[in-house]
């Protein structure tokens, strides 16, 4: 009997019940769509920020302060400052190591090529592996953090193999111009010695880089005589966006009170990343790389604030249409539900009808809305990320769960009407 | 033993006294007619004694339970109970077939029965209709549904305001045939109408007028 009246009522009014699923198939699309791309827009937006390289420089302090006060531009040290390699691995010891996503070293060099030539050669780490007293194992270098640079030729240096040692990558343009290949065996005369080295591969930068050499940082150090230094550190890190507290302390930590001071140091903003840098590294001047770094935080923030708003107003749009429908609905069948309340129905079982209805029409509209809606996400992570956005499984309880809200919140009016509703006053109506 | 008695029931809209002071008295198998012009406040009465309605002032004691002063849920439990209710407008469901209305009835007081429900229309006259929608069905006939409605769970009391103030001459007579056999199975009726002749098929008429029992009329010539 109720399945028949049910049923009844679902044919009866398919057209209001299919505007009704129609509204849920848009809610729950919109929800669905935002909330996979909004869980998976952190790591997209990270990836895509990362390619650009670097938000943190650490330099010698003395470097800096020369640099600073007489305005040389970068390479052009008036003293022979230097970092220690082997205090690198510091980086993830301090507060926010967790937040340090990548790093690399740089020890820059002239080296005399046979024909007469300089060419600028760059030590640094390709993809070193560390392991670190805490336990944590992590490959750093200059692969994750010039990701944009295209290989032409070869491959990028992989210090695992043995080979890598005494081979270099070279820029697209000096190959081009010296006439090197792959596997050509080139000989590079620094300050200290002259040692020979493999072309493994050849890229292109899109800059300065592509007139220069890059090698394993032990080989520039041998080259020149400077075992275990570096000239600067950079750094690749997940930062808060700075605020009025954040810029204080930027210009002097000491002079916050205390309580902002803990406020300040326990959150990932990149002046207390780079404060926390400075006391794990001795001697060392760490800054923020600046359009960069305060991007990063804010883009994700504002792209998932973007995000959350669009699903809320979705299903408070949801909600209104819904309640407007299902209002209509009942509003329609007045006089049939005051009738089953004559007979003897209680309010209960009568609500009971309705509200299955509508939920049977909800959940119809929230499995095509869902599945739309993860369409959705897909055409958002093709479209502005070029990757697909992965389905996450948390997001289906939660859509679940917000559209039965919607809707149970959507069909309150409607609900309060039939409570309301006195069989004496539609059936005798009209008389 | 009364079944229904009312005791100096009033019901106020406003300044405007739709009862009056109504004190009537109602015996188990007794069948009553009420008439009174326009506005006089039968509809208002059959209202409260359906359990519809409450009065401002007064009791209304049903089977000696006084229903004013009950909650809403248990007066829809005696009004599933014990009484049947007939409209001048035929309601049905309009998505439900002739039968399935009846059984709707059957659903809320027990238990469905398809049977049954075909026995009821059968008095009725309308075992072969029993399947078409009530947009399939004349006024009369949809009347008669509603009858059979009404009386599927053998209530106590039927109350109808008006049964027959839509039907031609043929389906009054079907319906007053039914009363007559309610009647006879011991059924009490009450029954608002504006028609001398389904009045002159009662017992008794109460006559009111602007809110009060102006009088009763014995039905001398009632032939059961
Ligand atoms: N809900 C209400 N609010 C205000 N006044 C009402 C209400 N219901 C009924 N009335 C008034 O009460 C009076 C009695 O109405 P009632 O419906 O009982 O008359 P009736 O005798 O059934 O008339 P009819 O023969 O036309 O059906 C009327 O004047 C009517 O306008
Ligand atoms: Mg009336």
């Amino acid at each position: 009997m109720l399945f028949k009246m049910i049923r009844g009522v679902l044919y009866h009014q398919r057209a209001k019940m299919l505007l009704i699923a129609f509204t849920i198939v848009l809610g729950t699309s919109l929800a669905t769509g935002m909330l996979n791309v909004m869980w998976d827009v952190g790591d997209k937006v990270n990836q895509e920020l990362k390619t650009y390289g670097a938000n943190i420089t650490v330099k010698p302090k003395d470097a800096s302060l020369l640099t600073d006060i007489y305005d040389v531009g970068e390479g052009e040290q008036l003293s022979e400052a230097y970092l220690n390699e082997e205090d690198l691995p510091k980086l993830k010891t301090i507060f926010w190591a967790f937040n340090i996503v990548d790093f690399t070293p740089f020890l820059e060099a002239d080296a005399s090529l046979p024909d007469g030539t300089d060419a600028k050669i760059v030590g640094t780490w390709f993809n070193h592996h560390l392991s670190l007293p805490t336990g944590e194992e992590l490959d750093a270098g200059i692969a994750g953090m010039r990701s944009w640079w295209d290989v032409t030729g070869g491959n990028w240096l992989d210090e695992s193999e043995p080979s890598a040692a005494s081979s270099v990558m070279v820029g697209t343009l000096l190959a081009e111009e010296k006439g090197w290949k792959i596997g050509d065996e080139i000989t590079l005369a620094g300050s200290a010695k002259e040692m020979t080295a493999t072309v493994a591969g050849i890229y292109d930068a899109g800059g300065d880089e592509d007139l220069e050499i890059y090698a394993p940082l032990d080989l520039v150090q041998a080259l020149t005589d400077r075992e275990g230094k570096v000239d600067r550190i950079e750094v690749s890190a997940l930062t808060t966006p700075d605020n009025e507290l954040a810029q204080r302390a930027a210009k002097n930590p000491s002079a916050l009170s205390s309580r902002d001071y803990e406020t300040w140091y326990c959150t990932a903003y990149v002046s207390a990343i780079c404060y926390q840098i400075q006391e794990a590294i001795p001697n060392a001047s760490a800054a923020a790389v600046r359009q960069v770094a305060e991007s990063e935080g804010t883009i994700l923030d504002k792209t998932q604030l973007l995000m959350l708003l669009i699903t809320a107003l979705s299903l408070i749009g949801a909600a209104l249409g819904i309640s407007n429908l299902v209002t209509a609905s009942v509003m329609e069948r007045s006089m049939e539900i005051g009738l089953l309340k004559a007979i003897g129905a209680r309010d209960r079982s009568i609500t009971f009808v309705i509200m299955v209805e509508i939920l049977v029409t909800a959940l119809i509209g929230g499995v095509a809305g869902y599945f739309l809606g993860f369409g959705f996400a897909q055409l958002i992570g093709q479209s502005v990320f070029g990757s697909a956005i992965e389905m996450k499984l948390k997001v289906i309880p939660i859509v679940a769960a917000l559209i039965t809200l919607v809707t149970l919140a959507g069909s309150l009016p409607a609900i309060r009407m039939v409570l309301r509703l006195r069989p004496a006053e539609v059936l005798h109506g009209g008389q | 033993m009364a079944l229904l008695e009312l005791k100096n029931v009033s019901k106020i809209y406003g300044d405007l006294k739709a009862l009056n002071d109504v004190s009537i008295s109602v015996e188990k198998g007794e069948w009553v007619a009420i008439m009174g012009p326009s506005g006089s406040g039968k509809s208002t009465m059959m209202n409260i004694i359906g359990c519809m309605d409450k009065p401002s002032v007064g009791e209304v004691l049903l089977d000696g339970v006084d229903i004013s002063k009950e909650p809403q849920k248990v007066l829809t439990d005696i009004r599933r109970e014990k009484i049947g209710l007939i409209f001048q407008q035929f309601h049905m469901v309009t998505y439900l077939t002739a039968v399935e209305n009846v059984m709707v009835s059957q659903y809320y007081h027990s238990m469905p029965d398809e049977a049954e429900a075909l026995e009821a229309l059968d008095r009725v006259g309308l075992k072969e209709r029993a399947k078409h929608l009530p947009g399939q069905l004349s006024g009369g006939e949809q009347q008669r549904v509603c009858v059979a409605r009404a009386l599927i769970n053998h209530p106590e009391l039927i109350l109808a305001d008006e049964p027959t103030g839509n039907l031609d001459e043929t389906n009054e007579n079907i319906v007053l045939d039914l009363f007559r056999q309610l009647h006879r199975e011991g059924t009490t009726l009450i029954v608002v109408t504006h028609d001398p002749e389904v009045a002159e098929a009662a017992q008794r008429t109460i006559v009111l007028e602007h809110g009060r029992v102006a009088r009763e009329i014995i039905n001398e010539n009632f032939e059961a």
